[in-house]
């Protein structure tokens, strides 16, 4: 199964980009940064794809699954001969699928890129900042065992906030990127404490021998970790949770999401590729990663089914009330994350009961493209209207006419009409829940229609509603910007045909997804349902936004609010950490751990001051003590110490 | 023959005088004299002992004359001091050298 060494070469190109761009980009590339981006990344999407054709079409099916493939390994650490870390390159179909995804978004960025940060300062060194990131994502992506997971997932968390802080001369962006650091940081300290307890349990860092070992019911290490516990909760969901801690962070997962809306202070193209696509994706990554794991142990499988169908409802209904047009698409992204979390869920890892497992990769699959295109064409509205708020936009459609037609076509897709990309994976996560539940499937359509109605909302406040009447002059922008949102407008179209499941399945054995057409029909229904409502309220002006807004009172202002979320935040941070916590702390600081080393320095000093009247100076003087000492010890040793 | 302890109540002596002498004296040259005579008290002992306990032998007086040449060298790296001193201080005093204490 050798033949991939050419995949190694993914991860390196954009760390020679990176590298090159980051240390010499602002003195010698200033101008030729995003050619020389663009070019590394065209290299490594190509190799991507090959890899992902090689693995699909020419390995294909060994006894009926996709095996898994060690492309590269390498023992890095050795603790003892039992324990090491290793560094590799896994290829599986989650995996492979993902370094697709991964590569051709970033591609698209990278281009994207080149017309939108035309003309910033910075520009080399943004380049080199997304190569980074590419780098990170691409390896937490191909990782074979937990710890290299963890290094990259420290990783795409440092580019992000770097990305985020961009432009760092913005108090705010400043504040956001340190906001998003701190709580994925918070997040990532559960991950940590989660890895040590499988690791410990299962004995070894190692995806797949982790997974071997705690699957089986009746091995020792099975048991130990389920019979160990803590609080009354055993060791094995404890892991399990914690781990799941960590993507919820990552995937701002309820109650975890407050940094991904404030993450947009970040340029638009860093928010289609990083808060949208890829990186904020990695939670479910993660757990459908570890998905034998999960859909053995009930407990854990239920809390991610549980927030992840409380964000997607949550976020859709607050997406439904934000002006700010990067800020309702975050709200979406949280909310389509929560989809695939769900998903994942509700999958058993049994053929058809399995469906839940390939429809959340699907999702995420999708989403990814059409997610994508959202950011880069609100990227292209943003560029040229110089606001984000809603109110400074309307009737864009006749100065923008590619930009409108490819943020239709993703609206569409996201709303899930078919044969959009979006039709396709949303409705494989509705029939998984469906057989699970009928609350969770409730649940899952109501915020499917709201997710139609808020992106339509959208839609129509950007480019119907009234005339154009800002100062700026709206246009179509460079070639660079346009050619991505073609690209991405024609993948987020067609995606969807792809037969997924054939490819990505729990247990990798081709799985059969079948098209219920009469089942299709109440999604479809209510999607069209939440586009005419939209259409109703915001194709033109009119008052029914705001009387509407007046008949839901209190829980629209809650939700214009974010629910209060971010105040609930600073008001534990502030008024019960920081005075319960910090200051106690800081005062023991100061006044123990410091105040004991300030004590031992005075000392010193008050005893040197007391004794330096002996050195006189004086030679005699001198000579006396030094007789006297002599006469001392004389007396000492001759006479009382015989 | 003199008996031993009269030759060691001489040396006791000297000894003394000697650093009385430095202690009390201000004048360095006169602290240097009291130092040849402390020293010059421990060779009239070891020359002492050496004659009335290892008649035979000749260490002591050995040691005698390599503190002779010591002390030789001694006076002469004191007086070099001594003069440069003089050349900074204009004194002789040794109260005037003590800006080792500030």
């Amino acid at each position: 199964m050798g033949g991939y060494e050419h995949t190694l070469w993914t991860l390196f190109l954009p760390v020679i980009s990176f590298v090159l761009l980051g240390l010499f980009g602002r003195k010698y590339f200033s101008k030729s940064a995003g050619l020389i981006g663009v070019f590394l990344l065209l290299l490594t999407t190509a190799l991507s794809l090959y890899t992902a054709y090689q693995y699909f079409f020419v390995n294909g099916l060994v006894d009926g699954i996709y095996q898994k493939i060690d492309a590269f390994k390498f023992t890095w650490l050795t603790f003892s001969p039992g324990v090491s870390i290793d560094m590799g390159i896994m290829l599986d179909p989650i995996s492979v699928m993902m370094l697709v995804v991964v590569s051709s978004v970033s591609l698209m960025v990278h281009i994207f890129s080149l017309g939108y940060m035309k003309g910033e300062e910075r520009f080399a060194t943004y380049y080199s900042f997304l190569g980074l990131f590419t780098f990170a994502m691409l390896g937490l992506v191909v990782s074979s065992n937990l710890f290299q997971m963890y290094m990259f997932w420290e990783l795409v968390g440092i580019s992000s906030y770097l990305l985020i802080g961009f432009h760092f001369q913005r108090p705010s962006a400043v504040a956001a990127s340190k906001k998003a650091f701190i709580v994925t940081r918070f997040a990532d300290l559960g991950f940590l404490i989660g890895i040590l307890m499988l690791a410990f349990y299962g004995g070894s860092l190692d995806f797949n021998t982790i997974i071997q070992h705690l699957s089986a019911q009746q091995s020792s290490a099975y048991l130990a970790a389920t019979t160990a516990s803590f609080l009354g909760v055993t060791a094995l969901t404890w892991g399990l949770t914690l781990v799941f801690m960590g993507g919820a962070g990552k995937s701002a997962m309820f109650p975890l999401h407050v940094w991904l809306p404030d993450a947009m202070e970040g340029p638009t193209p860093v928010s289609a590729l990083i808060h949208a696509a890829t990186m904020v994706v990695a939670g479910v990554y993660l757990v459908a990663r570890l998905f034998p794991l999960y859909a053995l142990n009930g407990a854990s499988l239920e809390i991610v089914l549980n927030v992840g169908l409380f964000t997607a409802l949550f976020a859709a209904i607050i997406a439904c009330t934000q002006t700010d047009i990067k800020r309702v698409l975050a709200y979406s992204t949280m909310s389509q994350i929560g989809f695939m979390m769900f998903a994942l869920g509700v999958s058993g890892t049994q053929g058809e009961q399995g469906l839940g497992y390939t429809a959340s990769m699907f999702h995420l699959f999708t989403h990814a493209f059409f997610k994508s295109l959202l950011f880069l064409g609100a990227g292209a509205v943003i560029h040229f209207v110089h606001s984000n708020e809603m109110k400074d936009m309307g009737g864009l459609r006749k100065w923008m006419p590619l930009t409108h037609l490819a943020f239709l076509i993703a609206c569409l897709a996201i709303a899930g009409i078919p044969p959009f990309a979006g039709f396709f994976s949303k409705e494989e996560i509705l029939l998984a829940t469906y057989n699970k539940s009928i609350w969770v499937y409730a649940i899952a359509l109501i915020t499917s229609g709201l997710t139609a109605f808020y992106m339509f909302r959208l839609y129509f406040s950007i480019f119907w509603r009234k005339e154009y009447n800002g100062h700026s002059h709206p246009h179509e922008g460079t070639m660079s910007m346009k050619i991505p949102l073609i690209i991405l407008a024609v993948c987020s179209a067609l995606v969807g045909l792809i037969p997924f499941g054939k490819f990505v399945s729990v247990g990798n054995q081709p799985l059969e997804t079948h098209f219920h057409l009469m089942f299709s029909i109440l999604p479809i229904i209510i999607g069209v349902a939440g586009i005419l409502i939209a259409l109703l309220m915001y194709k033109k002006e009119n008052d029914r936004p705001q009387n509407m807004a007046q008949a839901f009172g209190n829980f629209y202002r809650a939700a214009k609010n974010r629910f209060y979320m971010d105040e609930l935040y600073l008001f534990v941070t502030k008024n019960i950490i920081f005075k319960w916590v910090g200051r106690p702390s800081a005062w023991f600081d100061r006044k123990v751990v410091d105040g004991s080393m300030d004590e031992i320095a005075n000392l010193t000093l008050e005893t040197s001051k007391a004794i330096k009247g002996l050195q006189s100076g004086k030679v005699q003087r001198y000579a006396m003590y030094f007789f006297g000492g002599i006469a001392f010890l004389i007396i000492l040793f001759v006479y009382i110490l015989k | 023959m003199i008996p031993v302890s009269h030759i060691l109540i001489l040396s006791a002596t000297l000894f003394f005088i000697g650093m009385y002498g430095f202690v009390t004296r201000k004048n360095l040259i006169t602290m240097l004299m009291s130092l040849e005579l402390m020293l010059n008290s421990v060779n009239i002992n070891f020359v002492a002992f050496n004659k009335y306990l290892y008649p035979g032998k000749l260490d002591g007086i050995f040691f005698t004359i390599f503190i002779i040449a010591v002390a030789a060298a001694e006076a002469a790296v004191a007086i070099s001091i001594i003069i440069n001193l003089y050349r900074t201080h204009k004194t002789i005093d040794v109260g005037a050298a003590t800006e080792l204490k500030h």
